[in-house]
């Protein structure tokens, strides 16, 4: 790294990375947030690593836009990649600013010095001078860009059994915004239909406002809530609003066919982007398929949460969003307040997979509070979290493609129908925030657009790595569909890679090849290849098993994004009445890895999530509205279902850090989808793979 | 019902407070007792997120009212440092990292502690079919909990509590 990181030169203070008055604690501040995916501790072992710190000396301040970086959102599997490389060069500016002084103070300069856990000394002395000491002599008010470029220390303090300090808190007792509490803290709850396109028209305020402990009823435009003592009470005034409340629907939900049959009368915004010139000969072997996937839920076990409170007309917001700073952008935007008088703080919520509800029980809580003169929190409810959270959004996948006489691909179309995976918070102009559209004076939202490539949004991953020869990728953006749509982890990584991972094998057993060799044979990408080949032998991958009776396996590989962290993986299947996942093998290419412990528990993570998305997860709904309002109308993977994994990490020597919470998605699906193929010669192309759409295909 | 005095044992400390029999026990431990180490999750007894022990048994305590658990006593991931077998679960849990955002961790946590004080000792299947039913985890840390659940077997194997 030669040059300053993007995210370091847009927050070039080094006072908004540390603070130094909290001895015998370094005080570390990213604009990347912990979503429960332990990213603040990567980020402090990189720390730790350039400043010459013990991990124990590190503490890790809360994200907040008054004090730290703005680094946008934390999301894409950049927190390591962006936010780690903006880090590390910060560290090791301030280390150099510390032994300059250190030089100083100890009379040498400072190539003599060394410093451990800490302390700045001479090579061959004891005595030294720690960066406590030094505090008054270092400047951290000076901007990076003024300053010659570190010289970066490089790697990581991970032995490999480094362990997440802010686990040690959350496994003994608090640790979460839900767990906040003050003298004055106020609880409020808001009101929210159980139809889409519902409206509220009116409900009885006084019923609500009579019962005891009731501080305020909240209405503006359409939207209503209450603020009360406790959460009880909360809970029963809105349960009184709710009986009277007279809802208006905008507009019918079209039929649930499982199958995405809607999206035949939507009208998508087309973009051809790739184009290339098809071969004008006949081809010996053609194929065609659609695949597709439903709706997906963030389910997150915690329901959604904000504390908010109004000081003189600013407003403080504490969240468990992903992008701190956006979400204050857009407060300030609803509020008609300068973007400074409102102040966003993160706090830990339960595990968050992308754009969930978080942002928009901000903006709850902010409305609420601003009826009382106390800070208020407001807690979703678990139907509000199933239903109102952002949902995945569904696809549709149409592959065709070309072979010619030596079984090589020559010609490869993809055509990808989806609605938006990204309608986060301060991207285009208008608000997302829920609660926005319902006022009295109601700010529109931003128009339809998607996640730009290259990451893409539902083209994400749409592009296939392998040489196909001609190729032609057409994304169709589709409005709004009968479920709100934003980020779910992989965006259309999931979606894409099944189908393209799905077609190759299909494409394999029409040219009468091994699944591996096909795949080889058409990847000539080193770090692709070497993570394919990686699993292939660590699972044993056998060309000549027949499959069949129930017993099958199944391969899958993508580079997410095409940019990020490569994964192949292996699945076995043993299909009876259900799919039983026997073993799941996963070889992963991230770069170079800061914190193992903390990667393999991402990847393992996205392995058991991707399972669970791909075999049993739909969301759906009814003409009265949505379906998935409990646990019990959202069944995901239980413990007995879990298989057996064994990850292997792979990389070349001197590679970069690549983003991998991720990269597990869309290989996974995929290789379940060709495992069930292999296992009983018959395909499901369309997800989730139940059962019940398994007995369909075997009687087709 | 109204407000009442309740009297219960928390983590061996007996209280008696004046709330209404129906609340549900979470909210007096969580909101009266400031005790939050076990999660609002669901609140209606699927995800498992704020099981606690009550006489030693797993209980969510979102849908248990107050006024059920009278006389009883009720066991935290609070009193983890006064519970040996609870202790040995969190102990383990921590070493192998069997969280990612740890929200429902507590909860399994609770569970395993109460199924492996009971005698006879239940088996793996047992314990698997319980947190089927019990618990969810959305980050999927599936895999590290039941490595945990077979390194402490093994360890109560060799006389553990």
């Amino acid at each position: 790294m030669s040059e300053c990181p993007a995210n370091l030169k847009a927050n070039p203070l080094l006072s908004r990375w540390f603070r130094l008055d909290e001895r015998p604690l370094m005080g570390v501040r990213s604009g990347k947030v912990e979503l429960g995916q332990g990213a603040t501790t990567a980020l402090a072992m990189i720390a730790a690593t350039e400043l010459g710190l013990e991990l124990d000396q590190i503490d890790i301040l809360a994200a907040d836009t008054a004090h730290g970086p703005d680094e946008g959102y934390t999301a894409g599997s950049f927190s390591v990649e962006h936010g780690g490389s903006a880090m590390r060069w910060a560290a090791a500016q301030l280390r150099e600013l510390a032994a300059q002084a250190a030089a100083t103070v100890l009379g040498t300069t400072a190539d003599q010095l060394v410093v451990e856990a800490g302390q700045f000394r001479r090579l061959g002395h004891n005595e030294g001078v720690t960066y406590w000491q030094l505090r008054d002599r270092i400047n951290l008010g000076v901007s990076v860009l003024d300053l010659p470029a570190p010289v970066l220390r490089g790697g990581t303090i991970d032995d490999g059994h480094t362990r997440r300090p802010d686990l040690v808190g959350k496994l003994s007792g608090a640790g979460f915004i839900q767990d906040m509490t003050w003298p004055d803290l106020l609880h409020g709850r808001v009101l929210r239909p159980d139809h889409p396109q519902d409206r509220l028209l009116s409900c009885d305020d006084a019923a609500a406002k009579a019962l005891a402990g009731v501080v305020a009823v909240v209405r503006d435009g359409h939207f209503a809530g209450v603020v009360a003592q406790s959460d009880e009470i909360a809970l029963a005034a809105i349960a009184l609003l709710r009986r009277s409340a007279q809802w208006q629907r905008q507009a019918e939900l079209p039929l649930d066919d499982g199958l995405n049959g809607w999206m035949d009368q939507a009208s998508p915004l087309s973009t051809c982007f790739l184009d290339e010139a098809q071969p004008d000969k006949d081809l010996p072997i053609r194929h065609a398929a659609r695949y597709s996937r439903p709706f997906i839920a963030h389910a997150s076990i915690g329901p959604a949460c904000a504390v908010a409170q109004w000081h003189d007309g600013q407003l403080q917001v504490w969240s468990h969003s992903q992008g701190i700073y956006p979400l204050r952008r857009q407060l300030a935007r609803t509020f008609g307040l300068e973007a400074e008088h409102v102040q966003v703080t993160h706090a830990h919520g339960a595990g968050c997979y992308g754009h969930n509800g978080a942002d928009d029980v901000a903006l709850d809580a902010a409305l609420l509070a601003r009826a009382v003169k106390a800070p208020v929190m407001c807690l979703w409810t678990r139907a509000d979290e199933l239903s109102w959270s952002p949902f995945g959004a569904a696809m549709r996948m149409e592959l065709s493609a070309g072979l010619d006489e030596s079984g090589q691909i020559v010609a490869w179309n993809h055509a990808v129908w989806s609605p938006t995976h990204l309608a986060r918070p301060g991207f285009g102009d208008g608000v997302n925030l829920l609660a926005a559209g319902d006022l009295a004076q109601p700010h529109a939202r931003p128009p339809l657009a998607d996640a730009p490539r290259p990451q893409g949004g539902g083209d994400r991953n749409a592009v296939p790595l392998y040489d196909v020869g001609a190729r032609k990728i057409t994304h169709h953006l589709l409005p709004q569909g009968p479920l709100r749509s934003s980020a779910l982890r992989a965006l259309g990584a999931h979606g894409n890679v099944f189908a393209i991972e799905s077609f190759m094998d299909e494409l394999a057993a029409l040219a009468g090849r091994d699944p591996l060799e096909f795949r080889l044979a058409h990847l000539s990408e080193p770090r692709g290849r070497a993570v394919v080949e990686a699993v292939a032998k660590a699972a044993q991958w056998n060309q000549d098993d027949p499959g069949g009776e129930g017993h099958g396996r199944g391969l899958g590989f993508a580079r997410y994004k095409n940019l990020g962290a490569y994964c192949a993986v292996v699945v076995e299947v043993e299909v009876a009445e259900t799919v039983r996942l026997v073993k799941v093998t996963a070889a992963v290419d991230a770069g170079e890895v800061i914190h193992r412990d903390g990667l393999m528990n991402q990847i393992e993570g996205g392995i058991i999530q991707a399972a669970s998305w791909t075999l049993k997860e739909a969301a759906g709904w009814t003409q009265d509205g949505f379906k998935t309002r409990s646990w019990a109308d959202y069944p995901i993977l239980t413990f007995s279902e879990i298989p057996a994994i064994e990850i292997e990490l792979v990389a070349p020597e001197g590679a970069a850090s690549l983003g991998g919470g991720e990269c597990a998605a869309g290989p996974v699906a995929a290789a379940i989808g060709n495992a069930i193929a292999h296992a009983l010669g018959v395909r499901v192309r369309d997800m989730p793979l139940t059962p019940e759409r398994i007995t369909q295909a075997i009687h087709a | 019902m109204g407000a009442q005095g309740q009297h219960l044992t928390v983590n061996g400390t007996e209280i008696t407070l004046s709330v209404d029999g129906d609340t549900p026990l979470l909210s007096v431990l969580r909101d009266r007792m400031d005790l939050k180490g076990s999660r609002i999750g669901c609140t209606e007894g699927y995800c498992g997120a704020c099981t606690v022990l009550v006489e030693g048994k797993p209980v969510q305590s979102c849908n248990t009212p107050v006024w059920s658990v009278a006389g009883k006593a009720v066991t935290t991931i609070e009193a983890a440092d006064r519970h040996p077998v609870l202790g040995e679960v969190q102990k383990v849990f921590v070493a192998l990292q069997a969280a990612q955002c740890g929200y429902c961790t507590n909860g399994i946590m609770m569970t395993l502690a109460g199924l492996l004080s009971q005698s006879p000792r239940p088996d793996r299947a047992h314990i698997l079919a319980h947190l089927d039913e019990r618990h969810l985890c959305r980050c999927g840390v599936h895999a590290r909990v039941l490595k945990a659940i077979d390194q402490l077997l093994a360890h109560s194997e060799g006389g553990l509590a």
